[in-house]
Parts: C-alpha cells; sequence; structure tokens
C-alpha cells in the first residue's frame, strides 16, 4: 500500500486504539499482508510503536507480517475437515501449485497455509482464498478453482 | 438400487421422522418473525418487566458457558458507567461449531433486535458484533443490517447504535475478556477476572457480551413468551439449542433441538450407525464414548456444550483425533501463561512420544498430571479446558493413543 | 484507609483494601515464589508460579494478581500448591536451554535457584527451547531466545518504564516470542540500549555484551597503558556485587581494587562531571543570553546529554526536537576525549598505547563509546565500558579480598570529583549541580538552599520540577535579574515522554530539562548489580548524597583539577578546544526502512 493509500486507511477510521485493527485489516486486505513501511506508518499515526503494532498483528493468523502471494490459501486442518479428506486436498494443492505448506509461489501469485477451524465443519474439506470460502471440495474441484485464479 | 443405500434410505426417513419430532418442539431460532413489529411491541414494555421475563425464562449463554443471561443484564444494568456496550459474540471459532455462521446468515435481525432489548434493559448505547474474520464474506450483509436498524432506532429515538467489528484470526478472543481486548485494539489475551466484563468492559465501562446464539434467543423469548420457551426442553435445561453436527453424521449441519437429551438419542438420530464416541461442545468439551451415550445427558445439568456435537466412528483412530486436538490448542493458545503455553505443547509431544516409543507408556502420568495441573492453574478457561478432551479420550481409547492403528 | 482481613496459611493478615495475595503473604511473613512478578511492574500472572489455594475454591489463584478480600482463608504450601509449582518449573525448564554452566547468567538466574529449591533437576517433558541464533548485534545487549521463558518482564519494562516498546510480545500459541519489529537484530531496533531489561530478567535471556576478557587482554599487553574511570554511581553499586548490603559506598576500596587489577591509572568519572557542568552551565547561560538579551530565537527548554539512553531516545523518537539536547558530551565522552589528549600530553604517554576503559552502571555506555562521531581525540575515545556488574566479576575473577581493601584515592590528573559530581548518579542531581554552580556565576552567592541541597529536586517522583528566581545578579548578567528560572527532571523514559509531549508542542514552560533513562537515574542503572527494587534504588541513592554531603569541595567550578584543565588546556567553557573535545552532534534516526 502506498503512503497515501495508508493514511487514507488512516483517515477513515481515526486513531483511536480501538481503531487499530480494523486500520491493520484494511491497510492487509491490499496485498495480503503488512509490509514493514505499512506497521511504521500505522505506527506514527497511532503514536505507538512500530514494535507494538507488530506485535498486535502478528498474534492474529489472518493479519500476515511476511510476504505473501496475491491470492493466500488457507485450508482447514482441523478435525472435521480433515475426516473429510482435508489431506488429498493439500496433496493436489502442492501439486498444482508446486509449493508446500507455508511457501510462495515464484511468481508471488499465491501462498499456500493451514488454518484452524473456519466454521465449514458440515461442508468439509473446505478453504479459504483471500475472503472467499470454497467447501465440499474435491481435488477436481480444487483444480478447477485454481486454474480460474490462475486467469484472474 | 443395492441393498445398502436401500438400508441408509430406510434410515434416513426413520431419522427424518425423529428430527421432525424435536423440530416441533424446538424451532425457534430459524423462524421468520416480524423483526420490526416485534421491536415495537418490545419498546412498549418497561425495562424492568423485559429483564424480569429473562431472568424468568432461565436463559443461559448459549456459547457455552452457560451463564445465565439475565444476571448477566441485570449486573450490567447496576454497574456504573458512563457509557455502557452490549456486545454481540460472533467469534465462533470452537472446532466443530458454525450455527452462529447460520445464524447470522439468516437471521441478522434476531441478533439485532436482542441487542437491543438488551441495551433497552441495561441502557446500553453502542453495540458491536465482534465477528470473526474468517466470516468476513458475509461483513457487507452484516452491515447493511446494522444500518437498517441504526436508521430504525434513530427514528425511533431509540439511543442505540451497532457496528460491525471483524476479528483477524484468534481461537482466543471467542473469550469474552480477549475479545474486548481485541476490540480494543490490542493483542487478544485474556484479562485478569475479575473485575469482570459487565463492570469493567470495553473502554472499562460497563460490557455485556452475549454469544450470537443467546441474542438470538431473547428474541425469540420476547416472541413466542416466556412459556413456549420453558416448553421446549426438560428439566432445567430451558429452552432450545442450537447444535452443529460433523464428523462421521449420517446428516451433518445446523439443528435446533431442545436441551436435556441424551448423547444416546442424539446419536440414534445423527450417527451413522457405528458411532464410537462423541466429541461434546467442541475440543474443549469432553469426548463421550459408546459405553456412556445413554447416561450422559447434553445441557446444562449434563454436558455443557456450545453445540459442538463431532461424531467419530469405529474407523477413526482416537490417537489421530486427540493429535489434532492438541495441534490445534498449541497454536491457538494466547500463550501468556505457562501451563497453558507450555502444557499444550507438551501434552501434543507426550503422545506422539509415547506412540514412537521414545517414552515409556508410563507418560501418560506425566501428562494427566500436567493436564490437570493447568486445568486449576491455568490464567483462563482456554488452559483450564483442556483437562476435559484429555482426560475423556486418553481414559476411554488408551490402547488407541499408544499402539499402531 | 479501608482494610480487609484474611488468614494465610492460619495466620491473621490485615491489609488494605486493593492488596493483592502476595503482599499480604509478606506481610503475614509468608514467602511465595515468583519468576514474572516484578515490584517496579504492573502484574501479569503470567507465570503461574505463585498460586495459592483458597479454601473451597476449585481453582488455584495467582497469588500476584489476586486481590485480598475479607474472609479468605489462604493456603499457601498445600500438595496442590506444592504439585503445581513444580509442574509449571518443569514446563519452565522444558522451554529453556538449562546451559547453566556456560550461561552469564548463571548464578543469578531466578529460574535456576528456584527449580534448585524445588528439587526439580531434570524433566521427562521434552525441551522446546527456540532454536533461532543469539542476536549478538547491539554493542550493549545480548538476546538469547533459548533462555526466554516469557515472563515478559522485560517487555513490560520496556512499555511500561520505558515507554519505548522496542521488545514487544510476538505471535501467539508455541509460538509466543520476544521480539523487536519484525524480529530484527537489537542493534537495528528501536532500542535505547538502556538494559533495563536486563536487569529485570529472571534468566540468561538478556545479559549485558561482556568485554571483561577484552581489558583483561588490554591489562595483560605490556605495550598498553590501560587507563580506567569509574562512573558517580558504580562506587555505591559495586558493593552489592561484592557481598555487601545495598547502599554500601565503596569508593577508595574501589580505587584500590581497579590498581591491583593492574589499571595504569585510575580516573575518576566524577572529574568529567564536574566539567560537564562547567561546559552545560555555561551553555545554559549562553542560551538564556541570546534568548532574554539579545533576543534571538533560541530553543528551550535544553535538555540534559548525560544519558546515551536518553539520546538515543529522542534521535528514534523525537527526531526533530535534537536541538533542545545539550552538545556537551557525557562525562564518560568527556573523559575519553581529554585522556587520549590532555593526560596523554601530561603524562608523556604516546596516545595510541592508551587503552581507555570506563566502568560504568550503564549498558547504553557501551553503546555510546562506539558512536562513530566518539573519536574527537584521534582515536576511540572510550576503548570498553564494563558494567559495574563486570567490574564486580573482574574483582571476583581476581581473587581479592574486597572487604579487606584499604582505601585509596584516585589518580591525579583528572581524578578529583566534588559532591556536585557524584549526585550525577542520582535521579535529579545533574539539575542540582547545574544549579549550585550556574547560580552562583550569574549572582556570587550559593544557591539559596539549606547545606546547598536543593530538595525539591530529590525524591522519587517520576517527575519533578522546581523553579529558582534569580536576584541581584553580577552586572554582566542584569538582563538575568528577576527572572524565574524554571526547571524539571524526569526519570524513567515513559516519564521524560510526558515532558516531550509538551516540548513538541512547544508548550514546555522550562528553561532547563534533565532526563535519565532508567528509573532512579544512573545508580538504577541498567549495568549495576541485581536485583533491583524500589527498595534497593532508595537505598543507593541516599548513599549517593550521604557521598556527596561529606565531601569537602560540592560544587563544580570548585574542582582544583577543573580549573587546572581550563587554565592549562581548554582556556575557557565553551571554547575552541572544548568544542572540538567536550561537544557533539546528534543523528535523527527515524528514516522509514
Amino acid at each position: 500500500m502506498t503512503k497515501d493509500d495508508v493514511a487514507e486507511v488512516i483517515k477513515t477510521h481515526g486513531t483511536e486504539r480501538t481503531n487499530l485493527l480494523p486500520v491493520l485489516q484494511d491497510v492487509a486486505a491490499t496485498h495480503r499482508f503488512l509490509t514493514e513501511e505499512d506497521l511504521v506508518r500505522v505506527a506514527r499515526a497511532f503514536k505507538i510503536s512500530a514494535a507494538e503494532v507488530y506485535s498486535v498483528a502478528s498474534f492474529y493468523s489472518l493479519l500476515e507480517t511476511q510476504p505473501r502471494g496475491r491470492f493466500v490459501i488457507r485450508v482447514c486442518r482441523t478435525i472435521s475437515c480433515s475426516m473429510s479428506g482435508k489431506g488429498n486436498i493439500l496433496t493436489k494443492l502442492k501439486e498444482i501449485l508446486g509449493i508446500d505448506l507455508g511457501e510462495t509461489t515464484p511468481d508471488k501469485r499465491f501462498s499456500l497455509l493451514e488454518t484452524n477451524c473456519m466454521g465449514w465443519c458440515a461442508e468439509g474439506p473446505s478453504m479459504l482464498i483471500n475472503d472467499t470460502v470454497y467447501s465440499h471440495l474435491t481435488p477436481e474441484k480444487v483444480v478447477e478453482i485454481i486454474k480460474e485464479y490462475r486467469e484472474r | 438400487m443395492s441393498q445398502d443405500a436401500e438400508k441408509s434410505t430406510a434410515k434416513l426417513s426413520k431419522v427424518e421422522k425423529k428430527l421432525n419430532l424435536l423440530k416441533k418442539r424446538a424451532h425457534l431460532i430459524f423462524r421468520n418473525i416480524d423483526c420490526v413489529k416485534l421491536f415495537n411491541r418490545i419498546l412498549k414494555k418497561t425495562p424492568d418487566e423485559i429483564l424480569a421475563t429473562i431472568t424468568e425464562s432461565g436463559l443461559r449463554g448459549r456459547g457455552g458457558a452457560g451463564f445465565p443471561t439475565g444476571m448477566k443484564w441485570k449486573a450490567a444494568l447496576e454497574a456504573p458507567g458512563a457509557v455502557k456496550y452490549v456486545i454481540c459474540n460472533a467469534d465462533e471459532g470452537e472446532p466443530g461449531t458454525f450455527k452462529d455462521r447460520v445464524i447470522l446468515e439468516r437471521q441478522p435481525d434476531k441478533i439485532i433486535v436482542g441487542m437491543a432489548t438488551c441495551a433497552y434493559v441495561t441502557k446500553a448505547t453502542e453495540g458491536y458484533i465482534y465477528m470473526r474474520g474468517e466470516y468476513n464474506f458475509m461483513s457487507k450483509e452484516i452491515k447493511a443490517c446494522c444500518e437498517k436498524w441504526n436508521d430504525l432506532f434513530e427514528k425511533k429515538d431509540f439511543p442505540f447504535r451497532v457496528s460491525l467489528r471483524l476479528g483477524s484470526g484468534a481461537y482466543i478472543c471467542g473469550e469474552e475478556t480477549a475479545l474486548i481486548e481485541s476490540m480494543s485494539g490490542n493483542r487478544g489475551e485474556p484479562r485478569l477476572r475479575p473485575p469482570f466484563p459487565v463492570s469493567e468492559g470495553f473502554n472499562d465501562m460497563p460490557t455485556v457480551v452475549n454469544n450470537v446464539e443467546t441474542l438470538a434467543y431473547v428474541t425469540m423469548i420476547m416472541d413466542d413468551g416466556l412459556d413456549f420457551f420453558k416448553s421446549v426442553a426438560k428439566d432445567d435445561s430451558m429452552g432450545g439449542k442450537v447444535f452443529s453436527v460433523s464428523g462421521d453424521a449420517a446428516i451433518k449441519g445446523v439443528f435446533e433441538l431442545p436441551l436435556g437429551m441424551t448423547v444416546q438419542e442424539f446419536v440414534d438420530i445423527f450417527g451413522d450407525g457405528d458411532t464410537k464416541a462423541v466429541q461434546v461442545g467442541g475440543f474443549s468439551g469432553l469426548c463421550v464414548p459408546r459405553k456412556h451415550f445413554a447416561t450422559t445427558i447434553i445441557g446444562y445439568r449434563g454436558v455443557q456444550t456450545g453445540g459442538s456435537m463431532i461424531l467419530y466412528n469405529s474407523t477413526r483412530s482416537m490417537y489421530l483425533v486427540l493429535k489434532n486436538y492438541l495441534e490445534f490448542f498449541q497454536e491457538e493458545s494466547c500463550g501468556q501463561c505457562a501451563p497453558c503455553r507450555i502444557g499444550c505443547q507438551q501434552l501434543l509431544l507426550g503422545i506422539e512420544a509415547m506412540r514412537q516409543g521414545t517414552r515409556p507408556l508410563s507418560h501418560i502420568d506425566k501428562l494427566r498430571e500436567l493436564v490437570n495441573v493447568m486445568g486449576v492453574a491455568s490464567k483462563c478457561k482456554l488452559g483450564m479446558s483442556l483437562a476435559n478432551p484429555f482426560n475423556s479420550i486418553t481414559e476411554h481409547f488408551f490402547e488407541e493413543i499408544c499402539s499402531k492403528w | 484507609m479501608e482494610k480487609v482481613s484474611l488468614t494465610i496459611n492460619g495466620i491473621n493478615v490485615e491489609v488494605r483494601k486493593g492488596s493483592t495475595l502476595l503482599e499480604a503473604a509478606k506481610k503475614a511473613g509468608i514467602r511465595i515464589p515468583t519468576l514474572c512478578h516484578h515490584p517496579d511492574l504492573v502484574p501479569a500472572g503470567n507465570c503461574r508460579l505463585c498460586v495459592v489455594e483458597q479454601k473451597g475454591a476449585p481453582f488455584l489463584l495467582a497469588s500476584c494478581t489476586t486481590k485480598a478480600a475479607d474472609g479468605m482463608e489462604i493456603e499457601t504450601n498445600t500438595h496442590r500448591v506444592r504439585e503445581a509449582r513444580r509442574v509449571i518449573l518443569e514446563l519452565l525448564l522444558a522451554e529453556h536451554n538449562a546451559d547453566c554452566i556456560s550461561c552469564p547468567a548463571s548464578g543469578k538466574c531466578q529460574l535456576q535457584s528456584l527449580a534448585h529449591e524445588y528439587f526439580v533437576q531434570k524433566t521427562d517433558f521434552m525441551n522446546i527451547a527456540d532454536k533461532s541464533p543469539i542476536d549478538d548485534s547491539s554493542p550493549s545487549i545480548v538476546k538469547d531466545d533459548s533462555k526466554c521463558i516469557r515472563c515478559l518482564r522485560c517487555v513490560r519494562t520496556c512499555s511500561e518504564l520505558m515507554g519505548v516498546s522496542a521488545l514487544v510480545s510476538a505471535h501467539k500459541g508455541r509460538y509466543t516470542k520476544v521480539e523487536t519489529l519484525l524480529d530484527k537484530p537489537l542493534q537495528y531496533a528501536v532500542c535505547t540500549m538502556c538494559g533495563q531489561c536486563v536487569s529485570r530478567c529472571p534468566t540468561g535471556a538478556l545479559v549485558e555484551k561482556n568485554y571483561v576478557n577484552d581489558v583483561w587482554r588490554a591489562i595483560s599487553d605490556p605495550e598498553k597503558f590501560v587507563v580506567v574511570q569509574t562512573a558517580p554511581s558504580v562506587r555505591v553499586g559495586l558493593g552489592e556485587m561484592l557481598n555487601m548490603a545495598p547502599g554500601s559506598i565503596v569508593t577508595g576500596k574501589m580505587a584500590t581494587a581497579l590498581r591491583q587489577l593492574g589499571f595504569d591509572a585510575v580516573l575518576d568519572t566524577n572529574f568529567s562531571a564536574d566539567l560537564t557542568i562547567m561546559e552545560e552551565g555555561h551553555e545554559l547561560l549562553q542560551r538564556l543570553t541570546k534568548a532574554l538579551r539579545d533576543k534571538e530565537k533560541i530553543s528551550f527548554p535544553m535538555m540534559t546529554s548525560c544519558c546515551p539512553a536518553w539520546v538515543k531516545f529522542m534521535e528514534h523518537e523525537y527526531p526533530d526536537q535534537l536541538e533542545h539536547i545539550s552538545s556537551c558530551k557525557s562525562p564518560q565522552q568527556m573523559l575519553g576525549a581529554l585522556i587520549k589528549t590532555y593526560y596523554a600530553q601530561k603524562r608523556g604517554i604516546d596516545p595510541s598505547k592508551i587503552v581507555s576503559v570506563s566502568i560504568m552502571p550503564c549498558t547504553a555506555k557501551k553503546f555510546e563509546a562506539s558512536r562513530l562521531e566518539m573519536k574527537s581525540s584521534g582515536y576511540t575515545d572510550v576503548d570498553y565500558v564494563l558494567t559495574t556488574r563486570e567490574l564486580g566479576h573482574m574483582i571476583r575473577q581476581s581473587g581479592i579480598w574486597f572487604d579487606e581493601l584499604e582505601e585509596s584515592t584516585f589518580d591525579s590528573p583528572m581524578g578529583e570529583g566534588t559532591g556536585a559530581a557524584v549526585i550525577f548518579g542520582a535521579s535529579g542531581g545533574v539539575m542540582e549541580a547545574a544549579l549550585r554552580t550556574v547560580y552562583e556565576v550569574v549572582t556570587g552567592r550559593e544557591v539559596p538552599f539549606e547545606n546547598l541541597n536543593i530538595t525539591p529536586l530529590r525524591g522519587t517522583d517520576g517527575v519533578r520540577a522546581a523553579s529558582i528566581r534569580i536576584d541581584k545578579p553580577l552586572p554582566d548578567w542584569s538582563f538575568l535579574e528577576g527572572v524565574e528560572v524554571n526547571v524539571a527532571i524526569a526519570h524513567g523514559l515513559a516519564n521524560a515522554r510526558k515532558l516531550m509531549d509538551d516540548v513538541e508542542k512547544g508548550l514546555s514552560p522550562y528553561h532547563f530539562i534533565e532526563v535519565m533513562a532508567c528509573p532512579n537515574g544512573c545508580i538504577g542503572g541498567g549495568g549495576q548489580p541485581m536485583p533491583t527494587s524500589p527498595e534497593i534504588r532508595r537505598k543507593r541513592t541516599a548513599a549517593i548524597y550521604e557521598a556527596d554531603s561529606k565531601l569537602p569541595r560540592r560544587k563544580s567550578h570548585e574542582n582544583s583539577e577543573v580549573l587546572a584543565l581550563y587554565k592549562d588546556f581548554l582556556t575557557e567553557p565553551l571554547g575552541h578546544r572544548s568544542h572540538e573535545l567536550l561537544h557533539t552532534h546528534y543523528t535523527k534516526r527515524d528514516d522509514l526502512p
């Protein structure tokens, strides 16, 4: 996010401490993670240390502080999804993306992560791509979905 | 049609019949009502009358802890404070729970009317729906719903505004003080209690934190009246409860059922015929083995639950189940207190080591000692409640834990 | 005051309402083990080691955070409590790299001593100590995450006392870790190097960078002439490293010990503290003259520059306000610059052969000595900075029986110090010393306080202020007639922030502000013996003022060696040579990455 974009987000929400999370969420929404510049800019506006902003952000798994791709895939690894075939989904994803868990494709398009229960237990296996939920997954469906994202 | 499929259709229809029966008894949350009309009716009553109704209904928190809602409201009403808040806890994160998502998707009006009712009683002027970040996909609809109601409140000179706040991926924020910390722009680390949120909550002001489902029930109590609500369930577990059913279940999804059933009754409806254990109340609840199905009651006088029911059939390794739980907790512990932060990791490493033979089977005693210390010495309920799943699984399925599956 | 009464282990105890169970137990004479608790910090209840049992309660209570209530029946030594403590200690050891033999904190490690106390020698739990490499990037502080038990004392110190938050708690669950912004090396963090985290770390996760062996090497090198200087507050802290009670004044024994260790010259930073007052006092007068007489636009308040942590804090946090800081170097660096020039000349020593060592109560001084601008003698002005603790270790290593040592004095020149220099060690001391001199320069009379003790500047409040009215000045200073000189002091950088917010807005009513980064000033410095507590610091402060009161000369401008220095070498305060050797400039450190 550019300096002006960050300033705009901060202006929208205000700089009371209670607005820190909404600000970070909006700043992170652009490129799926918070850069050092983002953290410093937010910290200055809120008049707190950049490390403190980092401390808050790093607590939340959706506020990434390390570089991620444009599309962050989070596969649910918790029990119900795990029982309904999450393993195959993950294997498929690794295969078609050519990356391992925690990695980002060289073209910076996809990052592959696991996540804890995301509330689709009856419709597993499930995953999030950025904010979009995909449930009732099968390896075939995953291929289709990724294909579609490749074209975006 | 194969024989198996025929059999399963027959079973399903039997199941459906039972389910329909239950649904007749508990069909509150998803019934469509005219919320605007109801809200007008609510405003015609006095706050005292409403508080009395909620208290008498016996409604208890549906998030899992089961605290009497009337008492919570009364405490917030009586607590001094320049501003008071109502927060709807929509940070549904307990594994196997997704009923709040469905209620939010299908009945957002009921939640806001429930919040407004609480505000009317407690004199709160600001309301927040704190929704987990993973549910961001429905933010737009929820925000629009908030706006719609805010306009109405303004028109009616009802001094209350409601808005949406999002979490960002932290299970612990479902704990109400952690939720308040998160709303305050901090790490979602549970606070020391007391003070409780009803006296010092958000911005250190009196704050009621109620679960999505609790608030929806408030609305339905206001609509259907006390008697209907009380007639739903057996004994002291009053009212209905929305269950999230997953795992090896014949039918999965969200079901509103009366509290007070036995696990056996539940398994008869939802099981796949081969159920060996049911995890009642999510990962922090109890794992009930088959031999205890008939004697275990689901509800406040039995096993308390936020509604998560995960069924396991005989093909499942309880080792992998427990391992999955512990992998979850070692990441989702807030990490503040030593027993929980280190304890969760040691429980996981411990069962892995016993399985691999790098620790003797007697290591289980060490782990049970640990989990019991976590139960009495942790800072919050996360660490404290780990004894529930750990002890119940290792007690009933010890061989599965230790032997190769 | 409202009281509550309860029983602890059957003992009736009455405490004021709001007290914790830990405080109540202390009052009842019962010790409860703690790790994350520290008397300077807000209780956190993180380690859970201090759990106690309340009769009838299903859970144990953390005594550091639970408030005492009427009628409580507390037991601190039941089977349940002991077992819980033992398990928690085992857990902490599992998270800890128990590398005790080679650990710099061995012996003072609170985890080590509690494990010992509870017979927890080994644990069946798996070791999960952090594996990240040791961060020794900073010249002052070494951070070893494998030793960290996440008590967060350092984090709370950095935010509550220092208002810096360079160290924070990052991530959650099993990944919870104390980190800087994005886990950068400390050298690149917004760290003031004050070392207060080091003072409060219960294990060896945060320790000072140790230069003892480098100094031994220099001492053993026959080619080198090793000069040592000791800061004012070292003389009231060092005793604690050598089994003496807090508040022991060991000036004379320390000088003897330093000679026995093999230092070739034993000088006193007090000398350059007096010199600082001469320079800084005149700088203040110069600013006042320009503002009041010449009507120039001059930024007030002027702020002290003795404290390197404070200076670095300003460079990071208030980069646009640097003109407020006095251009004077700190006493350590003034003396360093003079040792390799004036002193070398006077003693006829080749300055390239001099190794200049300073003993400081401070870890930030190590950083200060490494600053690139601190080479005005043509060499590195100060080669090695040791903390009071490191000197204590050297004395122990050398086998000296410290308490049996004869007392001796510092060498000359640059070994003389007045009482005004000694009080540099306590918060408010620099200001008091400056006023003793400035007032007399301007009026020809002593400051109007009994026995020169400017009591409004003393004490423990985080921010203190005073004003002195100038009446009947000497003719040269007539423009100061009737002027109220407003001064303030702050200790603990969190308190300094309170003053800075006004300064930033241009609303500060003060002419001169003293800031010391550490609580209660240098006597509470990050390089002082451990443990630290308000009580221990009170004793050290009392010792400082006692040392002042006993000295024959108590005003910097009466230091005969300082006067000789001006006569022989510098000519006058703020003169050309002073500017070359004794003054410096500051660097904005706010650039975005």
